[in-house]
Formats: C-alpha cells, sequence, structure tokens
C-alpha cells in the first residue's frame, strides 16, 4: 500500500484514473475483511434486534401469547399510563445521578494517572480493569454482601455510634452499584482524552495568568470535552437499561426501566408492550450514542 | 537600576540530575539576552525558573528586586513564548492573544480591543477567527509572541521561538523580534541553541554547558576573548592546539615549537591555542615567507572546500590537523590536496584559553 506523508504533493504520474482504480481496489479488500464480522453482527444483532421492533406493533391474545396480525400502536399508547411514566422518570433520574457521579469521580482519577509515569499509569489502569476479571452479577452480590442488613458496612457504622444502616434495597444502594459498575467505562475515555492534551498548554495558561481553577476551566476542561462526552455516554446508557444492579441491590420496592421490561415479557406475559417499552429505551440509546459519535467519537 | 532578573547561586536538581548548577546571572531592563548552548545545558531549565514553572532547588531568583522562587507563574510579570508556541487548540486567534487579559480580570470588550492592537502589531489583521491550525508556522509564532505581548510583561522569555521555522522566514523573524524589543524596550530572554541566532540578535550571550555558565558577554567578547576551551569551540569555527605554558609570554605547541603568548598561567600547566580558521594564512612552502613576528608551520594539504567568497584548506600538520580560510582565487592559483602548505599567523590572531581537552 502506498503511504503519503502529509504535505507532500502526491507524485505526477497518480493520474485520476489511477487513483480511482487504487480506491476501489482498497474498498473491495476492506469490504471482504468486515465480511465475518458483518455477517456475525447481522445474523445475532440486528435481526433480533428487528423482531423486537415488529413484536411492538404486534397485538397480545388472551392467552398471553402474541397474534403477529392486526398491526397497531397500542403498546406505544400504554407508556403514556402513569405507572410506566413513573419508572421511566425513576430510571432516567438514577441514570443522570450515576453518570454525575461516576464523572466527578473519573476526572481527577484521569489527571492524575495521565499525568504518572508510564509505569504507573499502566498499573493503574490494569487496576481499573481488575474488576472486569470478575462476574458481573456476582460483584453485585459482592455489594449485597457489604450493604445487607447484618453486613460489614451495617456493622461499621454500628461500630463507630451512627448506629445501623438500612442501604440495601434503597435507591442509594442502586446508584452505588451503578457507579461500581460503570466507573471503568468513565474513566478510560476520559484518560484517553487528558492524556492526549500537551501539558505545555496547562503551562502556558499558568504562564498567562491562570490560576488552577481557571487554567481547568478555560484549558483543561474544554479540551477533555470529547472524553467527558463519550464516558457519560457510556455510563448513561447502560445505566438506564441496567437490571442485574437494581435486581440484585434495589429489591422489590423500586422498579426500574430494565426490570420492568423483563417483567413484561415474563410474568405479564405482554411481549408487545416489553418490545415496545425496548424500543424506546433504544431509540433514546441510539440518539445518545449519535450525540457521541458526533461529539467525541474521536478519543476511542 | 535594579536588573530585570537576577539569579543568584541557583541550583535545580532533578532526582540525581543536577540541570542548573549554581548559577550567578544578571539580566538589565531592557536588554536583549540569549542563552546559548547545546541541548540538554541547561538553558531551558533556567527560563523556566524564571516563568515559574520549576522551582529552583536552591538559590535565589529576582525578578526586579522581588524574590519570586517560588511563587506561582501566574502571580509574575513575565511571559512566555514557548518552543513550538503551546497555543490553545481550541481558541481562536484573537481569544489566544486576550487570555491572558480576560484571566487577569479584564472584561471581554476592553481585552478583545487591546487583542486588537497586538494583533495588529504582529501583522495578523484579518486573522482573530481563525484556529491556531489554519495558520502557518511564522503565522503561530506571532500570535504566541503576540499573546505573550498583550500582558505587557516586565520581562518576556522566549524559548527557541524560532526553531520551527525554515531559514528565510527565521531570518525574518529575528530581524522582527530585534526591532519589536527595541521599540518595547522590554527585556527579552530567548533561548536557543543556534549560535549565529545569539549573535546577531543579542546585547549579551550567556554560553551554557552541562548546567554550568561558562561566559556571559557580547557578543564580540566570546568570539574574540572566550574564556575557555568549550565557548571557543562552540562559538564559529576554531582550531585548538594544545600547548603547555613555558613562562608568563611563552607556550610551547605539541611539537615543540615555541609561541609568544602572554597568559597568568603558571609555567607547565597544559592550555589551548585558539586560532580563527580565518585569521591564519596559508602558502605555498615556497612562497615569499611573511615578516618576523609570525609563527609557522609547514603541513600538507587534505582538504579543499570552496565556499564562494573563500576557501577552505584542511592542512595536516605533523602533530594536528588545523582548517585555514583564505580569500578565493581562481582554480590555477589554490593549492591543491597533496601539496606542501605553510601555515602561519600573526601574533594578535592568537588566544589562549586554559584547560587541557
Amino acid at each position: 500500500m502506498r503511504t503519503r506523508i502529509a504535505g507532500v504533493q502526491p507524485p505526477r504520474q497518480a493520474t485520476p484514473e489511477f487513483e480511482a482504480a487504487n480506491l476501489r481496489q482498497r474498498k473491495r479488500r476492506g469490504l471482504l475483511m468486515a465480511l465475518p464480522a458483518y455477517t456475525y453482527l447481522v445474523t445475532f444483532f440486528a435481526l433480533p434486534l428487528l423482531v423486537v421492533v415488529v413484536y411492538s406493533f404486534a397485538t397480545r391474545n388472551r392467552f398471553g401469547g402474541t397474534d403477529l396480525s392486526g398491526w397497531n400502536l397500542d403498546s406505544y399508547q400504554q407508556i403514556g399510563n402513569e405507572l410506566v411514566r413513573q419508572v421511566l422518570v425513576r430510571s432516567l433520574i438514577l441514570a443522570l445521578i450515576t453518570t454525575a457521579l461516576c464523572l466527578v469521580i473519573s476526572y481527577p482519577f484521569a489527571y492524575f494517572m495521565s499525568t504518572r509515569k508510564p509505569v504507573v499509569r499502566n498499573l493503574m489502569l490494569v487496576f481499573v480493569m481488575i474488576p472486569f476479571w470478575t462476574n458481573f452479577l456476582v460483584r453485585n452480590y459482592a455489594w449485597y454482601v457489604i450493604l445487607g442488613t447484618d453486613g460489614p458496612l451495617s456493622r461499621i457504622t454500628e461500630f463507630v455510634g451512627i448506629g445501623a444502616t438500612r442501604v440495601l434495597f434503597t435507591q442509594t444502594a442502586v446508584v452505588l452499584g451503578l457507579v461500581y459498575g460503570f466507573l471503568p467505562f468513565m474513566i478510560l475515555p476520559l484518560y484517553a482524552a487528558i492524556e492526549r492534551i500537551d501539558g505545555r498548554l496547562l503551562e502556558a495558561s499558568r504562564d498567562l495568568y491562570a490560576s488552577g481553577l481557571q487554567s481547568f476551566r478555560h484549558v483543561l476542561l474544554p479540551l477533555s470535552m470529547p472524553g467527558v462526552v463519550a464516558g457519560s455516554i457510556l455510563v448513561f446508557i447502560p445505566s438506564l437499561g441496567a437490571y442485574v444492579t437494581p435486581e440484585v441491590l434495589g429489591g422489590a420496592k423500586t422498579t426500574l426501566l430494565g426490570s420492568y421490561i423483563v417483567t413484561q415479557f415474563l410474568s405479564s406475559r405482554n411481549m408487545p408492550f416489553g418490545a415496545a417499552l425496548s424500543t424506546v429505551l433504544m431509540v433514546i440509546m441510539l440518539t445518545a450514542a449519535l450525540v457521541y459519535f458526533r461529539r467525541g467519537g474521536r478519543t476511542l | 537600576m535594579t536588573p530585570a532578573v537576577e539569579l543568584g547561586g541557583v541550583t535545580k536538581r532533578f532526582d540525581e540530575v543536577v540541570a542548573v548548577d549554581n548559577i550567578d546571572l544578571t539580566i538589565a531592563d531592557g536588554e536583549f539576552f540569549a542563552m546559548l548552548g547545546p541541548s540538554g545545558c541547561g538553558k531551558t531549565t533556567t527560563l523556566r525558573m524564571i516563568a515559574g514553572l520549576e522551582f529552583p532547588t536552591q538559590g535565589s531568583l529576582r525578578i526586579f528586586g522581588d524574590e519570586v522562587g517560588t511563587l506561582a507563574p501566574n502571580k509574575r510579570p513575565v511571559n512566555t513564548v514557548f518552543q513550538n508556541y503551546a497555543l490553545f487548540p481550541h481558541l481562536n486567534v484573537r481569544d489566544n492573544v486576550s487570555f491572558g487579559l480576560r484571566m487577569q480580570g479584564l472584561n471581554k470588550a476592553e481585552a478583545a480591543r487591546r487583542a486588537e492592537e497586538l494583533i495588529d502589531l504582529v501583522q495578523l489583521s484579518g486573522m482573530e477567527k481563525r484556529k491556531p491550525s489554519q495558520l502557518s508556522g511564522g503565522q503561530q509564532q506571532r500570535v504566541a509572541l503576540a499573546r505573550a505581548l498583550v500582558n505587557e510583561p516586565k520581562v518576556l522569555l522566549l524559548d527557541e521561538p524560532l526553531g520551527a521555522l525554515d531559514l528565510k522566514l527565521r531570518q525574518e523573524m529575528q530581524t522582527e523580534l530585534k526591532g519589536l524589543q527595541r521599540n518595547l524596550g522590554v527585556s527579552f530572554v530567548f533561548v536557543t541553541h543556534d549560535q549565529e541566532e545569539a549573535l546577531t540578535m543579542s546585547d549579551r550571550i550567556a554560553v551554557m554547558d552541562e548546567g554550568r555558565l561558562l561566559q556571559v558577554g557580547t557578543a564580540e567578547d566570546l568570539y574574540e576573548r572566550p574564556a575557555n576551551r568549550f565557548v571557543a569551540d562552540f562559538i564559529g569555527h576554531t582550531n585548538l592546539i594544545d600547548a603547555t605554558v613555558v613562562d608568563s609570554s611563552t607556550i610551547a605547541l605539541a611539537n615543540g615549537t615555541r609561541v609568544a603568548g602572554t597568559t597568568s598561567e603558571a609555567a607547565g600547566t597544559a592550555v589551548a591555542l585558539s586560532l580563527r580558521p580565518e585569521s591564519m594564512q596559508i602558502g605555498r612552502s615556497t612562497d615569499a615567507v611573511p615578516g618576523d613576528g609570525a609563527t609557522r608551520l609547514s603541513g600538507t594539504v587534505t582538504e579543499v572546500t570552496y565556499l564562494g567568497l573563500a576557501i577552505m584548506y584542511k592542512v595536516a600538520i605533523d602533530f594536528i590537523e588545523v582548517d585555514v580560510r583564505a580569500d578565493a582565487v581562481p582554480p590555477d592559483d589554490r593549492l591543491a590536496v597533496g601539496d606542501t602548505a605553510t601555515v602561519w599567523w600573526e601574533h594578535d590572531a592568537e588566544w589562549i584559553v586554559p584547560g587541557a581537552q
């Protein structure tokens, strides 16, 4: 393959015809390489999604099955119900809180990490990754134990005299679990964005009379914005649809969107409604993802 | 008059490495001062300490009489033009230039007005809305200059500001910078590894090597009267010939040739004779021999290089090889490789520097 140094004029003999042929060949080769991945994604990802969308327009019959006829928007109208709206709003709020907390915790950490020596940096990256070595469900049960009625947290607070704590089965427990679970998704893009910022720009801002805070506000933050956007979306999306953490740590009192959808498919046997909710969730996520790719997709 | 910058016994250590070693330096107000040396000599670290981007490990650092040793950079009346400029990529030219004023709390309109003046001064009018990435290297250089000068610093620090420009642009900017400094009357402290740049622009030059300050003086001082081997060798081109002190008015070259030379070093001390190629003469061995005052050596021509106005001969003398620069003459009149030649110099061409190789 021909490489070209930036700014250097292409050689004279590269006539338009040659260029076009070259491009065609490269495109063909690219398509061939991507074919296995395309096939896999279409079969196991795009098709099932399509089925979900199709089901959302179908009708539930009396026996809990689904009639693939008489297409209608009934399931979408159900979303307007008071109960459903509550679940949706609650999920959105919890996802936003989770995202904000992750951002506040991750930013200083990512900045600290990106200013270390490569050895320390890599070590810290490994630490960030360690939780991934254990199953997500297992890690949630670990929190279940920690936050439980007679768990370590309660024992400690009792010992220092604040009295026993009942965090388990509250929204606090859910947020705690979500922040814990999705923190790496915030740290990594932030780190990637901050790490590539030229440190001399911060020095230049200090030289130009910026205080530490002003330097952060006017140079570091705007330049790391792609990472902030990417990390926020990567945390917000899975938080919104989270199922495992609310199930394990949230108990039955506060239903969130993920659990609610599962209920529709399993116990309520209302597949079209579950499918409609899933589709709405997907549209929200897709919008968020589009923002991500437009604004910050370059950092990952 | 209070000096602009005053360093007293300043040392900077990074872990075990001594980057700057016990430097004493005084830079006058309104002076164009260059710090010259090879990379890693400590010149940039010294500049960064004046800017407040590094703090000295030891010593005193004053700006206009105020001790600023560990004062944060935003609290010092100095501004820096960074190597590769460090322009803010997310801000346009106007916002880059007005940055310092805005950080000092000046309102937006006034900051923009002052920025406009400086943008005008560096001849970038009409480019206010451009981002740094849309500017050429020379234009970025001007933005960096305007961004620093808009704050009316008492001392302007420049870290290899012309290093990234091509030769022609660099020469233009040298003239412009010098003119700017003269008009503003502000001290410029200029770090460079390019001796020609330092020689042509500066009022005074400090030569550094391995963290030590080797000599401070005018271009002429450094060129005509280098204090040591390093400076003699680093500034311009010279032949350093090892010699030994015989007495206070005589030194002996390695082959025993005695040369009249005034020195304060004790007899037996190793010194070096510095001879500039242009202050030596060369002729055929059959040529008329010059007068009595001159020292003569004979050798064989090993290289002839045509330089346009001059010709550089490399001549192997039994114990050393020297470069001699002669006026260009038609090819037939030149010495050729292999010719036997006589090299001579007058007494006033000599300069004795202390220290052996």
